[in-house]
């Protein structure tokens, strides 16, 4: 896995509020291919830090490189037509439309032929198609029609994945995916991630442990908007300021 | 351009400023504080004009006591559609506002017809604050002019106190950053909320008490000034109480310059200006993102 | 997927709308008219408030743009001639869409109203205050409104029944490109940049790019419903392109139910003849239309179709199971 090519890199990337500095200097290099977690206490920068990075919020100072390429500044959209998808911590779907809608709008931006004028979206097979496959990936096919407000808040966070999905991402930073979630649902997601991850890169936000012992090939540590540490699990869990600053005693 | 004529435009625009200024910072409040587009707020204005009129040219009362009893009644007014037509349209669109909002200036505007029929009323400068005021050895300017802009600016100075020093004031601040956070701090919104639109209100009505002599009382006066204030509040930036005063006294200066600098144009000007400071700053001067 | 019920009542409607002129009333003829070039700007306002979440308090701005565009071309140039007027008109207003909506869409929420409220106020006082554009009289045109190939008249459009049938014509055009837009991909992504925006352009999509396309084509038709106003009054004069008129305008979307492109047309039916009505009653119209408009808003939820939709789901009900 440390063979792999950098795929995504943040170098020295810093976020200032006025004099609060959320994100402190942080340099990052994910590999092509792995599944990189981010934790940290709360407050301590993660969701700034994926703000950062998938172009949400224009960093203070820093560059962020994509497959070479300095995309330092690029807006949400552009990265994310670049091959850098995102889900959200609080489940940021389109809450009046039908889950079915709610895919099919993510998977239609994969169809570029497929942005008429006067043709109803309904038409459009290729589309429908890969949003059936998504649905049925993420187990939602028997809520397609349900309003996406209307659902779960489990079925909500499996929706903002298959959305994810849908766009077919090189890069996938997930904003705490199993936040909310009961027991079973966080393994399923787990399972779901796992899958996921064969043919992509993940960098991965979360707070449960379990499911970053479980997925994580490396893991980085922010405290107060800084890199703590950062390296396999196993060298992570035996950190000696890791432990004391987050884990705890053991 | 002479320099008196540089002197007396100043000051003109910044008495239209301030009169601007009364008008905007409830607006801005009500808006910012609590979520509400108030179309109708100019109505506010007009009724305290005509009120303070009827009672000092029909009914003869004193000044201060009419005046008092203008704003006091506006304020009432305020309360009761804030009452039965906004609130319960708190938690919908802003769209339905403005769409009531539009029925409540139909209706007002009518109300006043109704009452005073649709010609311009004579209200005049009382008589103790007639006359002009030498300025310098030159020239002279309306001493009630004069007052109105003093007036204007000691109200500003007085709502900024309440704003920042007070704890009143941080409420109504933090409720303009963050209005869901300030109700799930357990603060009881809703008898400051009141408070707050009957402020407005009050500062409305006041204006219009104030205005009545040099401005026409007729019935399409809050029409006129309500898109004026609007735009007063967007250059400032919404729910800025600082916004609100530099705001109004841009506007002010421009009008007051731009009618005799550009006299053709002159009305163009102050839609330009909001135009150009959105542009730069899509939020306002001092607006919060 | 048409439900019968509504299949019918639409054909009654066209052969309804279509027989008017049956009735030989000139007042009728003029007075439908009339509706039907405000049922398009309403509904050309729909696609931009209700689909894409645009409050826009400027449209009037490209209604006049166009409506003025063409009475300087007749009253300046002696341009009549339709097949030339139109699309010239309908280009100025798309191009005063343009540079209006990529100004304004900088902005959002209430700025983007005032926003385009002050390009319009701008627009209304260049054209008040003006010599050239036939000041607070407006241009009053003499001239005949035709379509004609060098000789050849094709129609005549200051003939009322030709008038009627050319604007209830483009009103359908209008009412069916619209639905179809918006079931259309285009139309989808719009109304999900309603829905949520920032979610939107986490997906990937130029979200900005979308907006303005919305913005110029709900702008260019109302340059439509704009000419066809001039066709018909024959006068252009500053108050179309009034603030209130653009506010006239949005109560009609509102009144009527937005983003049902149906409503909207129906609100501008009924607030005409509100207006007219109750013009016709008293001289305080303003009284009953005032009322009308605060309670339709407190207690119709989603205007007439609202209604129309609830009274439907309550008939769906009663229905034995």
């Amino acid at each position: 896995m440390s063979d792999n090519p950098i795929l995504l890199e943040a170098r020295a990337l810093s976020k200032r509020f006025g004099s609060l500095a959320a994100v402190r200097d942080v340099s990052i290099a994910f590999l092509q291919g792995e599944v990189h977690a981010i934790i940290g206490p709360n407050g301590a920068g993660k969701t700034t830090f994926l703000n950062l990075v998938s172009g949400e919020l224009p960093a203070t100072s820093g560059a962020l490189y994509f497959n070479g390429e300095d995309v330092t500044g690029w807006t949400a959209d552009r990265l994310a037509r670049g091959g850098l998808g995102r889900s959200f911590q609080h489940s940021s779907v389109f809450e009046n439309l039908s889950v079915h809608e709610n895919v099919r709008l993510a998977a239609q931006t994969q169809f570029p032929q497929a942005f008429g004028l006067f043709l109803p979206a309904e038409r459009y097979a290729g589309v429908n198609r890969r949003v059936d496959e998504v649905l049925l990936d993420m187990a939602l096919a028997a809520s397609t029609a349900a309003r996406a407000g209307e659902i779960s808040h489990g079925e909500q966070r499996q929706l903002e994945i298959a959305m994810l999905l849908a766009i077919s991402p090189k890069v996938m930073l997930l904003d705490e995916p199993t936040s909310g979630m009961s027991r079973n649902e966080t393994l399923a997601m787990i399972e779901v991630l796992r899958r996921v991850s064969r043919q992509r890169t993940l960098v991965l936000v979360e707070h449960d442990m379990e499911v970053v012992f479980e997925l994580a090939d490396r893991i980085t540590v922010l405290v107060n908007g800084a890199v703590l540490a950062s390296g396999a699990p196993d060298k992570v869990r035996e950190d000696a300021a890791v432990r004391a600053a987050y884990l705890g005693p053991e | 351009m002479q320099l008196s004529t540089v002197f007396i435009q100043l000051l003109n625009g910044v008495q239209y400023g301030m009169l601007l200024f009364l008008i905007a910072s409830g607006l801005t409040l009500t808006f910012g504080v609590m979520g509400i587009i108030n179309l109708a707020h100019g109505a506010f204005f007009m009724i305290g004009a005509y009120l303070a009129f009827q009672f000092t040219r029909y009914w003869g009362w004193p000044l201060p006591a009419a005046y008092a009893a203008a704003v006091l009644a506006v304020v009432l007014l305020g309360a009761g559609v804030e009452r039965t037509v906004l609130a319960p349209l708190a938690d919908r669109d802003h769209l339905d506002q403005v769409l009531v909002t539009f029925g409540l200036i139909l209706v007002f505007d009518e109300l006043v017809v109704i009452a005073w029929g649709k010609d311009v009323q004579p209200a005049a400068i009382p008589a103790s604050l007639s006359g002009s005021v030498h300025l310098g050895s030159q020239f002279v300017y309306p001493l009630y002019r004069l007052v109105l802009a003093g007036i204007g600016l000691l109200c500003a100075l007085g709502l900024y106190l309440l704003v920042a020093k007070t704890r009143l004031g941080m409420i109504v601040r933090a409720g303009s950053y963050d209005r869901t956070m300030v109700r799930a701090l357990g603060i009881n919104v809703t008898p400051i909320f009141s408070l707050v639109f009957g402020l407005g209100a009050a500062l409305a009505a006041f204006a219009g008490v104030l205005a009545a002599p040099i401005l026409s009382v007729s019935p399409g006066m809050g029409d006129k000034i309500i898109i004026i204030a609007f735009v007063v509040v967007v250059i400032g930036g919404i729910g800025s109480i600082k916004g609100a005063f530099v705001g109004a006294l841009l506007v002010g200066l421009f009008d007051s310059f731009g009618k005799i600098l550009f006299p053709s144009v002159s009305s163009l000007i102050i839609y330009a200006l909001m135009a150009a400071v959105l542009i730069w700053r899509p939020h306002g001067l001092f607006g919060t993102a | 997927m048409i439900r019968p019920l509504g299949a019918i009542a639409a054909f009654g409607f066209i052969a309804v709308m279509s027989a008017l002129p049956l009735f030989d009333s000139a007042y009728l003829i003029t007075h439908s008219t009339r509706i039907l070039i405000y049922a398009i700007m309403a509904m050309s306002l729909d696609l931009l408030v209700g689909y894409c979440g645009l409050v826009s308090l400027g449209h009037a701005a490209f209604f006049g743009l166009s409506a003025y565009t063409a009475a300087m071309l007749s009253a300046r140039a002696g341009i009549s001639n339709v097949l030339i007027g139109l699309p010239l008109s309908l280009l100025s207003a798309a191009a005063g869409a343009l540079i209006i909506g990529v100004l304004t869409l900088r902005t959002d929420g209430i700025y983007f109203i005032m926003a385009t409220l002050a390009f319009a106020q701008m627009l209304f006082f260049l054209a008040n205050d003006s010599d050239f554009f036939g000041g607070s009289d407006g241009l009053l045109l003499l001239n005949h409104f035709r379509a004609s190939i060098g000789n050849v008249v094709l129609f005549d459009l200051s003939e009322p029944t030709t008038r009627y049938y050319v604007v209830l014509a483009a009103a359908f055009a209008t009412c069916i490109g619209l639905a179809l837009m918006v079931r259309s991909p285009f139309g989808r992504v719009l109304q999900g940049i309603k829905s949520n925006t920032q979610r939107m352009r986490a997906l990937g999509y130029p979200v900005e790019r979308y907006k303005l396309a919305c913005f110029v084509i709900g702008g260019t038709l109302s340059g439509l419903a704009g000419y066809l106003y001039l066709v018909l009054t024959s006068l252009a004069d500053p108050s179309i392109l009034n603030w209130t008129q653009s506010a006239e305008v949005l109560m009609m979307v509102l009144l009527g139910g937005m983003g049902t492109l149906i409503g909207p047309a129906a609100g501008a039916f009924v607030l005409i003849e509100l207006v007219d009505q109750s013009s016709a009653l008293t001289e305080h119209w303003k009284l009953i239309v005032g009322v009308v408009v605060i309670l339709a808003t407190l207690f119709a939820r989603g205007g007439l179709a609202g209604l129309v939709g609830t009274l439907r789901a309550r008939r769906l009900e009663a229905k034995p199971a």
